[in-house]
């Protein structure tokens, strides 16, 4: 595959090269299932390296049950899930072979006559909850429908008092099937597919697609659009982190330093649309470049400039008020160990002490061209986790003022022509983490299959981990400190 | 605390007056849906049908423009404005699509612009208060993003006395949003049997009026289509903010309907 070091192997030596893999310092990224030609399915183990360099994916073609990596991995545990709903494909000695993304049981919607239903696992109920005898304790099944405009989930709580003794996220609602929804389309049509996985991340998904298929069409993109996409892509980060801000006030009850958080997402929002046409940059990514020139004249560098200084003021405001970082400091702790092994990224895992951006680690578009600052803390709390994001404004809008003082006319689309079974790797750092697209051509020019590792996913997995034995009322702080997108995890 | 209470004082009032007079929408250089001049088509032409990713378009022989066009299904993703040949689909700051019937969606040469039946709208009752439960029911998070939007200060939804609540119990409208998964076909509907008569639904968004680009597969309906009775269809990919409240005031009487037969006018 073009942009991953790619080997193909037996699967029966992936137990050695995980082990490998994690003693090497490197990390796994994820696993994915698709079929090269219908009754034949093959896995893809996609990994990081420990230093910068090339990413590395292995393939195997399963020969009945695979031997799950989950106790090696932890974080491919849902990976591995995911592949037993779609493919029905068995994972021998999963931790936890319960059904993930899949509402009900169906016939694999990937198979194509692959028939490995016959090997299924034994568990199949969605939620693996533990049975509890105890009367002290009590259960609330809570959601999907919640209060207030939020995104559909049910969440499972297991608590004494106000002590919330386990918890447990049903997240998969939503699960609209969109990977399978690429397959037959031409390569733009995914574009504009790739913006509606995850409206709040439409860039980064357009632009990690995109990549993937430039790298696999071998097709140069022009440099101003190479400048254009870094643009949008820091645009993007600062109005979610906007957001953030804002509802990360609203659950600490701060209710002015929400009204401010939320009218700067908007300030940020209308310039998205003066710049695009678009509130969430939509339209504008294609492969081979961008859709149409933009002209972000002088009115953008001042329309960032006034709203850096008053995120600045904010942020300030921010951290002048005690009431709202007493309820975040302590809050939430993500141990660095828990965020490496459970898969944590983009900014709970730099919370948590882990310094990677694939800005900086693995330069697309014009990023190898520009300084960039990654904030990174050490303390793991929802006070951490705030302040990677408050400085990643700050240094999102000093690349974009780089950009628009480097800014040179030219040309911004090349022609990307998807060969007969071509592949690609493509990767964003969305303003949630790590985003992978793997794009595979079918025989037809046409998207075969296009898997997505959404950086949601990742951290919803982690979640969890600083809920158990925390308490209720820190709880809506702690998740809004994650700044998780349920569409994003469930695709 | 004094820190904050001063900040806000020294800001002043960020709030909008519009929809009333002299007031900014706050939606400069927002695409909307394309706009379709039928008379500049080429016979033969469906370059426009060909890259609709969503299903909008089609042709249609015998059709002016040999077209079909369902503004229902359109994701504003503008290929289509890009493709057409001629300028027979155009770019447009279109978007407050808020309809009635689900018929003024879908463009037609002989538009039938007949006010919906008075029995579809809600009583007076309903002008100056309506409290509203929304329901995702499988969205990108692209019109939570946008409903969230509707109570930022620049908006202030309360100001128009609209308010979103917690128990369907206390609602008068079920906003929903997504292109209605199969998991959330029991919650959506339990929520909608919860509230109390009488009772309207609006489908906020093109996944929720027809699926959109999620429609179908494994996993998904074709938005509320067989599932709910709706009383007002708002397409846009997502629908901006100004959009959703200039639909809301639509349903309760307070603004008109701008579309009819797929045709957008003042």
């Amino acid at each position: 595959m073009n942009g991953a070091e790619t080997a193909s192997i037996s699967c029966e030596s992936m137990p050695e090269i995980a082990r490998a893999l994690f003693a090497s310092g490197g990390r796994m990224q994820m696993v994915y299932g698709w079929q090269p030609e219908p009754g034949a399915t093959e896995l893809c183990y996609l990994a990081s390296p420990a230093e910068a360099g090339r990413f590395l994916l292995w393939r195997c073609r399963p020969v009945g049950e695979v031997r799950s990596l989950a106790a090696i991995w932890p974080s491919l545990g849902w990976y591995e899930r995911e592949i037993m709903d779609l493919f029905g494909l068995g994972f021998r000695e999963h931790p936890e072979p319960n059904r993930l993304v899949l509402a009900e049981e169906i016939p694999p919607p990937f198979d194509q006559g692959a028939g490995h239903r016959a090997l299924v696992r034994a568990a199949d109920i969605p939620r693996p909850l533990p049975e509890l005898a105890a009367p002290e304790v009590q259960t609330l099944p809570f959601g999907p429908v919640r209060a207030d405009v939020v995104e559909s989930a049910e969440f499972t709580f297991f608590y004494v008092g106000e002590q919330i003794l386990h918890y447990h996220p049903h997240l998969f609602f939503k699960h609209r099937g969109m990977e399978l929804r690429f397959a037959g389309l031409a390569p733009l049509a995914g574009a504009v597919l790739a913006e509606r996985v995850s409206g709040v991340g439409s860039v980064a998904h357009a632009l990690a697609y995109c990549q993937a298929i430039e790298a696999a069409c071998l097709c140069e993109v022009p440099k101003r659009a190479e400048w254009l996409r870094v643009l949008l892509a820091e645009l993007e980060r600062v109005y979610n982190h906007l957001h953030y801000l804002g509802h990360l006030a609203a659950t600490t009850t701060l209710k002015v330093g929400e009204a401010e958080g939320k009218l700067l997402e908007e300030r940020a929002k209308q310039i998205n649309a003066r710049l695009t046409g678009s509130r969430f940059l939509r339209g504008v990514i294609a492969p081979g470049g961008l859709r149409r020139d933009l002209a972000p004249g002088d009115w953008l560098r001042a329309a960032l400039e006034a709203l850096w200084a008053e995120t600045a003021r904010y942020v300030d405001l921010l951290e002048h008020s005690d009431s709202h970082l007493d309820r975040l400091i302590t809050t939430g702790r993500l141990p660095r160990r828990v965020a490496l092994d459970q898969g944590a990224t983009g900014p709970v895992q730099r919370a948590s002490g882990i310094n990677r951006d694939l800005r900086r680690d693995h330069p697309y578009a014009a990023y190898g061209d520009l300084p960039l600052s990654v904030p990174v803390r050490e303390a793991g709390d929802a006070y951490a986790r705030s302040a990677v994001r408050a400085a990643e404004i700050d240094a999102s809008v000093a690349l974009m003022q780089q950009v628009l003082l480097l800014l040179e006319e030219g040309p911004v689309r090349n022609d990307a022509v998807t060969r007969s079974e071509a592949e690609g790797l493509g990767w964003a750092e969305s303003p949630r983490g790590t985003l992978f697209y793997a794009v595979h051509v079918g025989t037809d020019g046409r998207l075969a299959r296009v898997k997505i590792k959404s950086p949601s996913f990742s951290n919803w997995r982690v979640f969890p981990f600083t809920v158990h034995e925390t308490n209720m009322m820190d709880y809506a702080i702690n998740e809004a400190s994650f700044g998780l997108t349920v569409a994003g995890c469930a695709r | 605390m004094a820190l904050w209470t001063l900040f806000g004082l020294s800001e002043g009032k960020a709030t909008t007056r519009w929809p009333g007079s002299g007031g900014e929408d706050g939606q400069a250089g927002v695409l909307g849906m394309p706009r379709y001049a039928p008379e500049r088509c080429e016979a033969g032409c469906t370059e426009c049908a060909a890259v609709c990713p969503s299903g909008a378009i089609a042709p249609a022989a015998g059709a002016p423009g040999g077209i079909a066009l369902d503004y229902g299904r359109c994701v504003v993703c503008q290929l289509c404005t890009e493709a057409c040949p001629t300028g027979a689909l155009s770019p447009s700051h279109d978007w407050a699509f808020g309809v009635r019937r689900r018929e003024d969606l879908v463009w037609s040469a002989t538009p039938v612009s007949a006010p919906a039946a008075a029995a579809d709208r809600p009583s007076p009752a309903f002008r100056r208060s309506l409290h509203i439960r929304h329901v995702d029911a499988g969205s990108c998070n692209g019109c939570e993003s946008e409903l969230q939007a509707l109570n930022n200060p620049f908006y202030n939804l309360h100001r128009l006395g609209i308010f979103f609540t917690a128990s369907p119990r206390f609602a008068d409208l079920l906003l929903v949003t997504g292109a209605v998964t199969h998991a959330m076909q029991g919650p959506l509907r339990a929520t909608w049997e919860a509230m109390p008569e009488p009772r309207f639904v609006m489908a906020a968004g093109t996944c929720a009026v027809s699926g959109g680009i999620a429609a179908g597969g494994y996993a998904c309906a074709s938005g509320l289509e067989g599932v709910l009775p709706v009383d007002l269809y708002l397409p846009g990919c997502p629908p901006n903010p100004a959009a959703i409240i200039t639909a809301l005031l639509t349903l309760q009487g307070r603004a008109g309907q701008r579309v009819a037969g797929g045709r957008y006018g003042e």
